[in-house]
């Protein structure tokens, strides 16, 4: 219970859906679970039917929570009911997006929240093998799936003629081996067939060929988390927590320089101020706040005159950042966006897969121009090169982990240029006496 | 590959996965996703899609990529990844263009084209982004042009002349990791590495050898070998030539030259008998490099590890380049004028002495048409005998014969109808290893085109991994198998094939297993559905086995087509040019006089009605003091035939023609430095029956041509020929030898004429004639031994058949 104290630290400010049952002693077990309305969505998906399911998910206004914010009931419609390959879903527990660590708590803390979640997807686009891809520093967090896949074997909610409808369903876990790029959906696919880790040229999109060349839809672990309860209570419901065509909650994870850092699950929507001084309790020691990274480390940075914004994906995506996947990393003023800016690119040089050219030499080159500027050998022309690297890269990759390095170099280049000419002017980096590290 | 220039682009994608998932209306499924080439489906072809490219109106097939739609109508996009006849990639960035009504440019190698698509490929974003892309790959590379082989050729060197991007504005310390030698051929040079992964595709599609890899990750990744810091594998360099620059290097060719210091003429490579176009390039007289970059010829920019590095024994300082004359037991050079006239003085005595029947002949495998052509009128007009054999490495004769006797001498295939077939049957034969490029095309057929593969073979062969049948059978059951297939009674006597194959003599005749017999019924059934089948098969169908072979594969609703492997670069062409006993040049009989008559009046002298000695009877003539002359042209009969230097001692004259010293050559009164394929002109005849020309590539002193020696010969006997140059005696076989009326011209320009021969052959004379030297991936006769290339990698001392 003390990790559980550490990171969910609660707030009154709180609409606890997806984490009602954190807290409650055993949660992970099936009988608490099933206490606390398990497996009921279950049994109404089945009464329901999956044209049914799939118009609720579309109506609850429920979008992806691994960043792009897609839709969800509309990506399971692209799933051809037909199909001579079998058809798979996918959830996507790589969760490596620094500054986001939203679905740990999700599978520590609710398994069977999810496991309901991916049966009812399966359920719904007729498939019969679901995988959970679990990162692998989430390894320990297999035990704990693996106990939960058991007890739903045992109790029937798993395997053949799920509680007796005739629907068979196969559920099993598999961990990544340390890539951020399998993160991405086709990389994460090549990973579970055993092949490099490389993304896959889209389309085909995985909807229609994914893993094993079959249909395969790709959920985030929150998203999944989502299933039961809109199904449960309704996409009425489920669309009203949020704004428009935002439905629900999001587990957003406070990081950086505030004062209670942790992950808290807010409706969509929530002012991104009140979040940082009323649930996050204000940036400590009294400094002022610099910037806000929105939604993990790929998003662009808002500087603290652009906080006044709703977190949902449309508003924020509207003043040129990201909701992204919910990590919200908060700078002080006593931060140094050069550093910060290299730290999220040595991030990005060493997770990049390598496989096409804009990233595997954009990210490099960056990094270490990025490095020596800092380290104050900086020219005067390396602001303006590094900004056109990063346009070079924007939008050339064949997946998105290019445009996620472009987009907070470029964002911290245009916002914080003064900080650059800075380090020219002196010669060194004026914040480094101050020892403040985002790393 | 090798289609994508003759066939260039257009066709719908297809792919036998496409099947699968044609419910799923997916475009094409990521294992379908290749580039286009030829295609062996029928059907009715979907609408072709409209489009403009630069304003310019474009029709293509549907399905078309939109980089081959642009090169149809002479727009370049630039790629590296991108490689027709490899799988898509989407990894250079170099063919980003822009669509309109799509926000980001996108890549050309993906983009199928779409009715109404307005594309545009040179506005200032694409230029930048080419641009852009450049750039990044020059940000570690580390512009050793000046001492880099690929300099002069190199694609990102050109693409930078091209497309800008000289001026760097990388400041940071390029990344750097060390050359490695993963082999005595291949090298390779990280910081050049662009990571186009085409060594990766072309050794996994192409050869299915799978050596490549690629190790670490971001900006570090590079190629890893199979083998920790080795690669083992068939070592045939594709990898080397495929590569865009200078990152895989070649062990023979590196730091030797520059691209505009060498001249280069396409030829033949004279190793297998596929018949493969390849260019030499040569500098000061030395062939210094082989490749077919310009795709020429059916095999397309395919070589095996022979045809890329096996020129080399070329180049050996043991050639034979000066005349030897046995003088008191010794041989010591001499001049050619001595070695002529030796040999037309000792030859006239014999001939006095004992009469025609003494003297006997045995070609070559290798030696071009034009030599084999005058070799017959040689031996048979001025030594006036048949005895006249050479070591047979397929039944050419039985299946003229059998397609002869059925009227469709039409159902010869090419190499190049391979690729394109619906269904194959193998019988026999390792092509992995005799004949790569057959195995190549066989390949394509499969992987590309979705042509089903039958194998049959008493080995476990590499190819049975493309197959959809694999049946085996045991050592010498390929005859009876053909037999069950063809729903004959199997006989009681063990078929014709007696093969110096320890396997093969132990199992001969040993009946098939059940089990097989009911595959075989199966098969049957399979290949009645198929709208063509091409049976290629090796020595182990020979004499009437060819002709079972034949008779039933007639009979097969769907049009079915025969290739008889044989060994050698121009094992095919000693048949039809009639280097054997009993047949003159194009099939005909001797014993049959209308055609002795037409070659007589051509040849203006008489010849012998009567078939001579086949190779075994001639070594028994010797043996019992019949044969007191032998002459040898371009082989090694000592080795081959496994003729004892006593054997050979016995004789009154042997004079050997002859490019290094062999055990034959050892034994000879007289032995003729010849010349090799580099050094002289020509046409050969590749298994299948096509027809190509070498070109003289180089001069080697001292030495001279089969062609030459034996217009010299001629002379000194007494017989005027009228010959100026090796065209014309082509000219003379494009008028007289059956099946081969080709257009001269066409062979000169380089191209493959298929030859269509008829007639009605005398049948095998015995066991033993016909039979495979089963030379492997790194052997190839004589030649072999003295090359370096073929002889340095470790995979050579791997037993044949090795599957890598």
């Amino acid at each position: 219970m003390s990790e559980y104290q550490n990171y969910l630290k609660g707030s009154p400010l709180e609409v606890r859906v997806l984490t009602r049952r954190f807290g409650i002693p055993n949660s992970t077990s099936i009988d608490v679970y099933l206490q606390h309305d398990g497996y009921k969505a279950l049994k109404k998906a089945f009464e329901i039917g999956p044209d049914a399911i799939i118009n609720e998910m579309k109506n609850s206004g429920l979008r992806g929570r691994g960043g792009a914010g897609f839709n969800t009931g509309m990506k399971w419609s692209f799933v051809p009911k037909q199909s001579a390959r079998p058809k798979y879903v996918v959830c996507n527990a790589d969760e490596s997006e620094p500054g986001t660590c939203k679905d740990r708590p999700l599978m520590e803390y609710d398994p069977h929240q999810l496991l309901e979640g991916i049966i009812i997807a399966g359920f719904a686009i007729g498939s019969h093998q679901g995988y959970i891809y679990i990162r692998g520093e989430y390894r320990y967090l297999m035990e704990i799936l693996d106990r939960a896949l058991a007890e739903a074997y045992a109790r029937g909610f798993l395997g053949k003629n799920i509680l007796g409808t005739g629907f068979d369903f196969d559920l099993c876990t598999h961990t990544g081996a340390g890539a951020y790029e399998c993160g991405e959906e086709t990389a994460l696919l090549n990973s579970l067939e055993g092949l490099r880790g490389y993304p896959r040229i889209k389309p085909p999109f995985p909807a229609i060929v994914g893993l094993y060349e079959g249909p395969t839809i790709i959920n985030n672990v929150e998203t999944l988390a989502n299933v039961p309860h809109i199904i449960q209570n309704g996409a009425e419901w489920f669309a009203k927590l949020g704004t428009p065509k935002n439905g629900g909650t999001r587990l957003f994870c406070l990081s950086g320089h505030i004062e209670r850092p942790g992950v808290y699950e807010l409706p969509m929507g929530f002012p991104l101020r009140r979040m940082i001084e009323e649930v996050g309790g204000g940036v400590p020691g009294g400094r002022q706040l610099k910037a806000v990274i929105p939604g993990g480390s790929s998003c662009p940075v808002l500087t603290a005159d652009e906080v006044d914004v709703a977190m949902d994906f449309d508003a924020v995506a509207k003043i040129g950042s990201m909701l992204g996947s919910g990590g919200v990393v908060v700078l002080d003023e006593e931060t140094c966006m050069v550093k910060v800016a290299q730290r999220i690119m040595k991030f990005y040089a060493h997770e990049s897969c390598g496989w096409c050219i804009p990233c595997r030499e954009g990210t490099s080159w960056l990094k270490s121009l990025l490095e020596r500027f800092h380290s104050g050998a900086g020219l005067p022309e390396d602001p303006d090169t590094a900004l056109d690297v990063s346009y070079n890269m924007l939008g050339k990759t064949l997946c998105p982990l290019g445009d996620a390095a472009a987009m907070p170099t470029i964002s911290i280049l245009k916002k914080f240029r003064s900080e650059f000419e800075e380090h020219l002017k002196l010669g060194c980096c004026p914040f480094e006496k101050k020892a403040v590290s985002v790393a | 590959m090798k289609d994508g220039t003759q066939n260039p682009g257009f066709e719908v994608l297809d792919h036998p996965l496409k099947e699968g998932s044609q419910q799923t209306s997916a475009p094409y499924t990521r294992s379908a996703a290749l580039a286009p080439g030829p295609t062996a489906k029928k059907g009715s072809a979907p609408e072709p899609v409209k489009f403009t490219i630069d304003g310019k109106a474009v029709t293509a097939p549907a399905g078309t990529l939109l980089i081959e739609a642009a090169k149809q109508v002479g727009i370049e996009i630039p790629s590296y990844c991108y490689y027709p006849g490899l799988t898509l990639q989407g990894a250079c960035r170099m063919c980003l263009v822009a669509i309109e009504r799509m926000p980001k440019l996108q890549t050309a190698c993906t983009t199928v084209v779409t009715n109404g698509m307005a594309v545009h490929t040179e506005t200032e974003e694409v230029k930048n982004a080419r641009k852009a892309m450049l750039e990044f790959l020059l940000t570690n590379h580390p512009l050793d042009c000046p001492v880099c082989d690929k300099g002069g050729e190199c694609e990102l060197q050109d693409a930078v002349f091209r497309y800008g991007a000289a001026e760097t504005r990388f400041m940071e310390s390029k990344l750097h990791h060390e050359e490695r030698k993963f082999s005595s051929l291949v090298y390779y040079d990280w910081p050049r590495c662009i990571l186009c992964y085409r060594c990766i595709r072309v050794c996994d599609e192409g050869m299915d050898v799978n050596a490549y890899g690629i190790g670490f990750r971001g900006a570090h990744s590079e190629i890893i070998p199979n083998r920790g810091e080795q690669l083992e594998c068939e070592e045939c360099g594709m990898c080397i030539d495929i590569c865009p620059v200078g990152a895989l290097t070649s062990g023979t060719y590196r730091y030797h030259t520059r691209p505009w210091e060498m001249t280069y003429t396409g030829t033949i490579c004279n190793h297998c008998g596929d018949g493969c176009k390849t260019t030499l390039s040569v500098r000061n007289n030395q062939i210094i490099r082989a490749n077919n970059r310009d795709h020429s010829g059916f095999n397309g920019e395919f070589l095996c590890v022979k045809g890329r590095f096996g020129w080399d024994f070329v180049n050996n300082d043991n050639r034979l380049t000066a005349p030897l004359i046995r003088r008191k037991g010794k041989q010591e050079a001499g001049t050619w004028e001595e070695a002529l006239s030796l040999t037309v003085e000792r030859l006239k005595t014999v001939l006095a002495e004992n009469g025609p029947d003494s003297v006997a002949v045995i070609g070559s495998n290798r030696t071009t048409n034009e030599e084999n052509y005058l070799l017959g009128r040689f031996t048979r007009t001025i030594l006036a005998t048949n005895n006249l054999d050479h070591h047979r490495t397929a039944d050419y004769s039985s299946l003229v014969r059998a397609l002869t006797e059925s009227h469709s001498t039409d159902r010869y295939a090419a190499m190049d109808d391979i690729p394109l077939a619906s269904s194959i049957l193998l019988v026999g034969n390792d092509p992995t290893h005799q004949h790569p490029l057959a195995a190549f095309q066989i390949r394509q057929a499969v992987q590309r085109h979705g042509a089903r593969l039958y194998v049959i073979n008493q080995q476990d062969i590499k190819l049975r991994r493309q197959s959809s049948l694999y049946l085996p059978v045991q050592a010498g059951g390929e005859a009876e198998a053909i037999r069950a297939l063809a729903g004959m009674e199997i006989p009681s006597a063990p078929p014709l094939t007696s093969l110096p194959n320890q396997a093969r003599e132990s199992g001969v005749g040993s009946g098939l297993a059940p089990g097989v017999v009911s595959s075989l019924n199966s098969l049957r059934e399979e290949l009645r559905k198929q709208s063509d089948v091409i049976i290629i098969f090796g020595d182990e169908i020979q004499g009437t086995a060819i002709l079972d072979l034949v008779r039933w594969g007639l009979t097969l609703p769907g049009r079915a087509r025969f290739v008889a492997l044989g060994d050698y670069a121009n094992s095919r062409g000693a048949a039809d040019m009639g280097v054997l006993p009993g047949t003159l040049p194009g099939y005909s009989p001797i014993t049959e006089a209308a055609a002795r008559a037409r070659f007589e009046s051509a040849w203006e002298a008489k010849i012998p009605g009567e078939p001579g000695r086949p190779v075994r009877q001639i070594i028994a003539g010797i043996d019992s003091g019949e044969v007191k002359a032998l002459l040898v042209f371009g082989s090694n009969p000592a080795k081959t035939f496994g003729i004892p230097k006593e054997a050979l001692g016995k004789l009154a004259f042997l004079v050997a023609a002859e490019i290094f010293p062999t055990e034959t050559t050892e034994m000879a009164d007289v032995v003729f430095p010849a010349t090799t394929f580099a050094e002289k002109a020509g046409t050969v005849t590749n298994t299948c029956g096509q027809v190509q020309a070498l070109k003289k590539t180089m001069r080697k002193a001292g030495t001279r041509s089969d062609l030459e020696i034996l217009i010299a010969l001629a002379r000194l006997f007494g017989h005027r020929w009228n010959y100026q140059s090796a065209d014309d005696v082509t000219r003379e076989i494009i008028a007289k030898v059956t099946g081969y009326a080709v257009p001269l011209p066409s062979l000169l320009v380089g191209r493959a004429v298929m030859t269509q021969p008829a007639g009605m052959p005398p049948e095998l004379e015995g066991p033993d004639l016909v039979f495979s030297s089963r030379d492997s991936l790194f052997t190839s006769g004589t030649v072999s031994r003295y090359s370096w290339a073929l002889n340095s990698v470790d995979e050579a001392k791997k037993p044949y058949g090795h599957i890598f």
